[in-house]
């Protein structure tokens, strides 16, 4: 077998086995079901409000906002997360050690993530659906459409939070990465129609993959009277698709040079060096 | 056994600068196959710059450095392949289990595999082998310290490397665990021909491990041979004491085994508990590197003189 077959599969095997991880970890566990368990209490007190303009339930309509947005956190924020732990702790030193291992390593995150992605998304939409009959009004279609935004929903963030990652020069400074990510949550339209917000706020969020995988995802999800309270009062896909191509390009081009940078800077000595400026900080 | 036409590892002139400070300054030596090589010095005297430099993680300033014929600056995962490496602070892979990484790990080296040397190493042999088999199954996090260790130790050859490096490998070992250890060491490098870089503070350790001991100090090699070379080169003498009619004799000399073969001669059965003593690898150890500095500071001086 070729090497890089061999590391591409063993890559995969690795990624199944860190999904099967943050499964049978307690502490990762709880901390999906929390996250669940908050975002459904939400909608509960919104159940009576309604979409202005429409008699449409406003809890149902943030459903597929959330889920964009958990996309965007996650392939931003996890991905650029698990690099700055990974290097921290030496799991990439020892991918860097292993023949083809940084493939390995590659692959098996993106499985890993791209997984995590997925088992997220149905965590939140499965118990939407029985809350909610307006979801998904189109049966398959509405599936196989919120498959591919979250195809590229996946290509749009995953490189260019492991770019952001590799910027990182400790799991601490992740939080640079979490709160304007925050932020755009609040502005991209996730819990309230855009059109809400003043004009020059909807430009800033329409340059951000968040808004448009929210977009996307209310476009597979709710019924096409929802439209209405959108800019342009359109579901506009080819934006969407243009968008989320430009910020995949960007990450794509990004990624593999900042990775191959800072894979070059691993060595022993530097791992020994962040252990213990992480020891001095908890001490 | 020696080939000096081809050492596993080559160094010549290897100079390492990180803005104007030199942290080595002309490093030169060899290793050749099978031979377990102990890289002594104190902190700081460069002892992880040159591994680091020997494994490919950091490049050089200058100087010619060859690792299994290849440049470590362009080693490919072919000659990555060959190489095993255990660094001083693992704490990698906390949430997956001994057995489950080790195979993992292990997967990598097949395409690698030779008739003559089949890689990797199979997970169970080798678990057996460092003594972790009741913990096999065990979460990595949940390893004592010398555990851990010794894991890593797996992780290293799993692949069956040529060349391995262990960068103060029994830190936290207790007694038996070192022996273990010590015991696979010398497994490696007699049935496998392994050729093994090690740094140790551990003295004792060089010198029962080790077929030849390098000294760096302040950025050179300050000492270049095996231990009883070193010992010889350095204090020359040997004690030599015994005991005649209950009374106890210590005596020095540069030539110890014809000073003994002339007690026996003149004495006979009457000399009892006789002992020879060369200087340990310690005593040579702290003359070296304690005349070393001494000569660094007199350079240093000469230095700042000449700068006023």
């Amino acid at each position: 077998m070729n090497a890089k077959t061999a590391a591409l599969r063993s890559g995969l095997t690795r990624g199944w086995i860190e999904f099967k991880q943050t499964w049978t970890n307690r502490d990762d566990v709880v901390g999906q079901f929390v996250f669940v368990a908050l975002f459904l209490g939400t909608l509960f007190f919104m159940r009576n409000a309604t979409l202005p303009g429409t008699g449409f339930s406003l809890g149902a309509a943030t459903v597929p906002g959330v889920l964009g947005a958990g996309i965007v956190f996650n392939g931003l924020n996890s991905a650029a997360g698990y690099l700055a732990i990974d290097r921290e702790d030496g799991t990439l030193l020892r991918a860097k050690a292993t023949p083809n291992g940084m493939l390995g390593y590659l692959v098996g995150k993106t499985t890993a993530l791209a997984m995590a992605q997925v088992t997220g998304i149905l965590l939140v939409l499965v118990p939407c659906l029985f809350l909610f009959s307006e979801l998904a009004p189109d049966g398959v279609w509405s599936f196989l459409n919120l498959l591919w935004v979250l195809a590229l929903g996946l290509v749009a963030t995953l490189p260019l939070g492991a770019a952001l990652g590799s910027l990182t020069n400790s799991p601490r400074s992740i939080a640079l990465i979490t709160l304007p990510i925050m932020g755009l949550g609040a502005i991209s339209g996730i819990f309230y129609p855009i059109t809400a917000l003043p004009g020059w706020v909807q430009d800033i969020a329409q340059v951000f993959p968040m808004y448009w995988l929210g977009l996307g995802m209310r476009s597979a999800l709710l019924p096409d009277g929802a439209v209405i309270v959108e800019i342009g009062q359109s579901w506009r896909p080819l934006p969407t698709l243009a968008v989320l191509v430009g910020w995949s390009v960007i990450g794509l081009a990004l990624a593999p040079v900042l990775l191959r940078r800072m894979a070059r800077r691993e060595a022993g000595s530097s791992v020994a060096e962040r252990r213990e400026k992480a020891m001095q900080r908890v001490g | 056994m020696r080939d000096p036409a081809a050492p596993v590892v080559g160094v010549r002139g290897l100079r390492m600068r990180y803005g104007s400070n030199d942290v080595l300054h002309g490093v030169d030596f060899e290793a050749y196959r099978g031979e377990v090589v102990g890289l002594l010095g104190p902190n700081g005297a460069g002892k992880t710059t040159t591994i680091e430099i020997l494994e490919g993680f950091r490049m050089r300033s200058a100087g010619e450095v060859s690792v299994l014929g290849v440049d470590p600056a362009h080693g490919g995962e072919d000659w990555r392949a060959r190489l095993g490496v255990v660094l001083q602070s693992w704490r990698d892979h906390g949430k997956w289990r001994v057995r489950e990484l080790l195979a993992h790990l292990g997967r990598y080296y097949a395409p690698y595999s030779t008739p003559a040397m089949p890689r990797p190493w199979d997970a169970d042999e080798l678990i057996e082998a460092v003594g972790l088999t009741e913990h096999a199954h065990k979460k990595l996090k949940q390893l004592s310290g010398g555990q851990r260790r010794r894991l890593d130790v797996a992780i290293g050859i799993v692949g069956r490397p040529e060349l391995l490096f262990l960068d103060e490998p029994t830190a936290g070992f207790d007694p038996e665990a070192r022996r273990e250890f010590h015991d696979l060491v010398h497994r490696l490098s007699d049935e496998l021909d392994t050729t093994i870089l090690l740094t140790t503070h551990d003295l004792d350790e060089a010198e029962k491990l080790a077929d030849r001991i390098l000294i760096l100090n302040g950025g050179r090699i300050i000492a270049d041979g095996s231990a009883d070379a070193l010992s010889r080169q350095i204090s020359g003498e040997a004690e030599v004491r015994w005991s005649m009619g209950g009374q106890r004799f210590v005596h020095s000399t540069t030539e110890a085994t014809k000073y003994v073969y002339d007690l026996f001669k003149q004495h006979g059965e009457a000399v009892a508990d006789l002992e020879v003593r060369r200087a340990s690898l310690e005593d040579t150890y702290m003359t070296l590197v304690h005349r070393a500095e001494a000569g660094g500071e007199t350079e240093l001086g000469l230095q700042e003189a000449g700068a006023r």
